[in-house]
């Protein structure tokens, strides 16, 4: 993104060539070719942009105002908006037990999702980097996952999580274990958990992808180097690879932290927030009270609850862990 | 990707640090079992009976029955979520790709007062993930333009949220154009409108194919706005594959068959795609 504007910047175009070619001519001929270029110019510019400018009006910027307008009226789907009733929605949003619950709930996937997905994304990336036979049919293999959709991978992981007659239950008793008695996704201690072993699962594609993109980027000459001084694998890992490897782990952890914090259909498919909203998201509660409860000034107001965490965890992000990285690039 | 480095530097490289070390061939397949095996249970699970599934349910098919699946493929169901989310999807591209290269062509090539503003509108829009602003846009939809239960009423919303990264990705693209292709066209007495169809368009193919393909999947893949806005014959796979899991949640056999059969156009555009989606992850990261 930061790429994109700051190659914008240096990349305008030069005017049009028709501008140096009537340079000669007489004032009052210039000024009038000039405005009619300009004039088609603009028309052209207008042409272009409508198209998407209008579809994105309609349907991004309306609805998000929507959302902030919804968010301070009590409204029930019907009628005009007439009932405002100041920041009363987001009080009561923000005592809500359930509310609270699922912005705890989200932030648990947010840390949990890095903190399991970095270490073994690292280490399977490794692994994939090494020369070995058939190690392009792995990476496909190891991205399979993140292509299906979280609703096909739900349904499959709800069925092999069934208590007693799933797959993973019976594998457990053949080697003398029980699963929970109220199963993976029935016990309100659990349930959390198993959503983000799933997550994990259905997501580690993404860093073992990324990471060994990096990896190639890494300079042979420094493995060489390392060698040459008698360094352990262990050693060229820890001061050479992961070093290196930083800016890609700290962009993919902006990702995944965004991704985390919208959670909404693995939890869906798996629990619907449940057992005892165990499981709620932040999404799940916003969907939850303006669907089935048709409270939507509720539903605007934990949205744009929703934005802020994620605006100010993103410019956090930005401000004291990327900066680092864009710093390093402008020198 | 690997040409950076001569073969024999490669290999020296991995005489130490690897070799062919039987460990890591254990860890490999460990790694493969562990990401596919969850796919290949629900696949081969569509082969078996629910009587086999109670039985020992990590089994294999023994026999193997064909029936869930045939009766999938007869559920004239599947083929309408099929033909749904095929035909949003196709749409939502088809918008998207046309619209971003539209916009993406003057933010890149011209020079105009407020162009960088404009650009910076688009930009925002990634700040906005469909989330934040669903229940609005299900209003909207379904009340203001009597478009809920339509393709064009996922589609076009999908397109818009899908816009800002398209711009964001096109936009370069555009302006690595050489100028000189440009002031040659012109010279050529061709408008800017006519450079834009016969030399933009065909050089730009690789980024519209990028974002075509992610776009297509997203859409492909999508839940929740479908969810709020599709009922009955017009929705579309992922719908389909949890409404039916949910109905017949006895029939654990057909369930599996139903679900495998879902993911395989996701699994082929993917294999066919893949070097396209991996490099536009992998570059979207850097970028």
């Amino acid at each position: 993104m930061s790429n994109a504007t700051t190659r914008s910047a240096g990349g305008a175009s030069e005017a049009p060539p028709a501008d140096r070619s009537t340079q000669d001519r007489t004032p009052r001929r210039r000024s009038s070719r000039r405005a009619r270029q300009e004039w088609r110019k603009r028309a052209e510019i207008v042409f272009f942009v409508t198209p998407a400018l209008a579809l994105f009006v309609v349907f991004v910027i309306v609805p998000v105002l929507t959302a902030v307008q919804m968010s301070v009226y009590r409204w029930r789907g019907f009628g005009p908006l007439e009932d405002f009733v100041g920041l009363d929605n987001y009080v009561s949003v923000l005592t809500n037990d359930v509310f609270t619950g699922a912005v705890a709930h989200t932030m648990i996937i947010v840390v949990g999702s890095i903190l399991l997905q970095l270490p073994l994304g690292l280490a399977v990336a490794l692994l994939l980097n090494r020369k070995m036979k058939g190690q392009g049919l792995l990476r496909t293999i190891v991205f399979v996952p993140f292509v299906l959709s979280e609703v096909i991978a739900g349904v499959i992981w709800f069925q092999l999580l069934q208590p007693r007659y799933g797959v993973v239950d019976t594998a457990l008793g053949s080697v003398g274990l029980d699963g929970p008695a109220q199963g993976w996704l029935g016990d309100p201690d659990i349930a959390l958990w198993t959503v983000l072993i799933v997550l994990t699962w259905k997501y580690l594609g993404l860093p073992i992808l990324l990471f060994l993109a990096g990896l190639q980027g890494i300079p042979n000459d420094l493995y060489e180097a390392a060698q040459l001084d008698g360094a352990t694998w262990w050693q060229v890992q820890r001061n050479i690879t992961i070093p290196l490897l930083g800016p890609t782990m700290r962009t993919w952890a902006f990702l995944s932290m965004i991704g985390s914090l919208q959670l909404f259909d693995m939890v869906w498919i798996l629990t619907r927030g449940g057992p005892a909203n165990a499981t709620t998201t932040m999404v799940t509660f916003l969907v939850n009270e303006g669907t089935n409860r048709q409270n939507y000034g509720i539903a605007g107001a934990a949205s744009m609850i929703l934005f802020v965490i994620a605006l100010t965890m993103a410019i956090l992000y930005q401000r004291l862990v990327l900066r680092r990285d864009t710093k390093e690039a402008g020198r | 990707m690997t040409t950076a480095t001569t073969p024999q530097r490669a290999r020296r490289q991995q005489d130490t640090f690897s070799g062919g070390n039987p460990l890591i061939y254990v860890l490999a397949l460990v790694v493969a079992a562990g990401s596919l095996g969850p796919v290949l249970f629900g696949v081969l699970g569509g082969f078996r009976t629910n009587a086999q599934l109670a039985e020992s349910p990590a089994g294999l098919p023994d026999p193997w029955v064909f029936s869930n699946y045939t009766e999938a493929l007869t559920n004239p169901d599947f083929w309408r979520f099929t033909l749904n989310s095929t035909a949003i999807a196709t749409i939502t591209t088809l918008v998207v790709v046309v619209c971003g290269m539209m916009a993406a062509y003057p933010l890149a090539r011209y020079r105009f007062r407020g162009r960088e503003a404009l650009f910076t509108v688009f930009v925002a829009g990634l700040l906005f993930p469909v989330t934040v602003a669903v229940i609005p846009l299900f209003i909207l939809v379904s009340q203001n333009f009597g478009l809920s239960n339509t393709w064009w009423g996922i589609a076009l919303p999908q397109a818009a949220f899908a816009l800002p990264l398209s711009v964001v990705i096109l936009r370069p693209f555009l302006i690595a154009l050489p100028n000189e292709i440009e002031e040659a066209a012109m010279i050529d007495g061709s408008s800017r409108i006519s450079f834009f169809w016969r030399i933009v368009v065909p050089l730009s193919w690789p980024g519209m194919v990028t974002v075509g393909v992610v776009a297509f999947v997203q859409s492909w893949n999508a839940y929740l706005l479908p969810l709020l806005l599709l009922q009955g014959n017009m929705r579309t796979l992922p719908l389909g594959v949890a409404d039916y899991s949910s109905e017949y949640s006895a029939d654990v056999a057909g369930v599996y068959a139903f679900t495998s059969l879902a993911m395989i156009p996701a699994l082929v555009l993917f294999l066919l795609m893949q070097k396209r989606i991996v490099s536009g992850l992998q570059g979207a990261v850097k970028g």
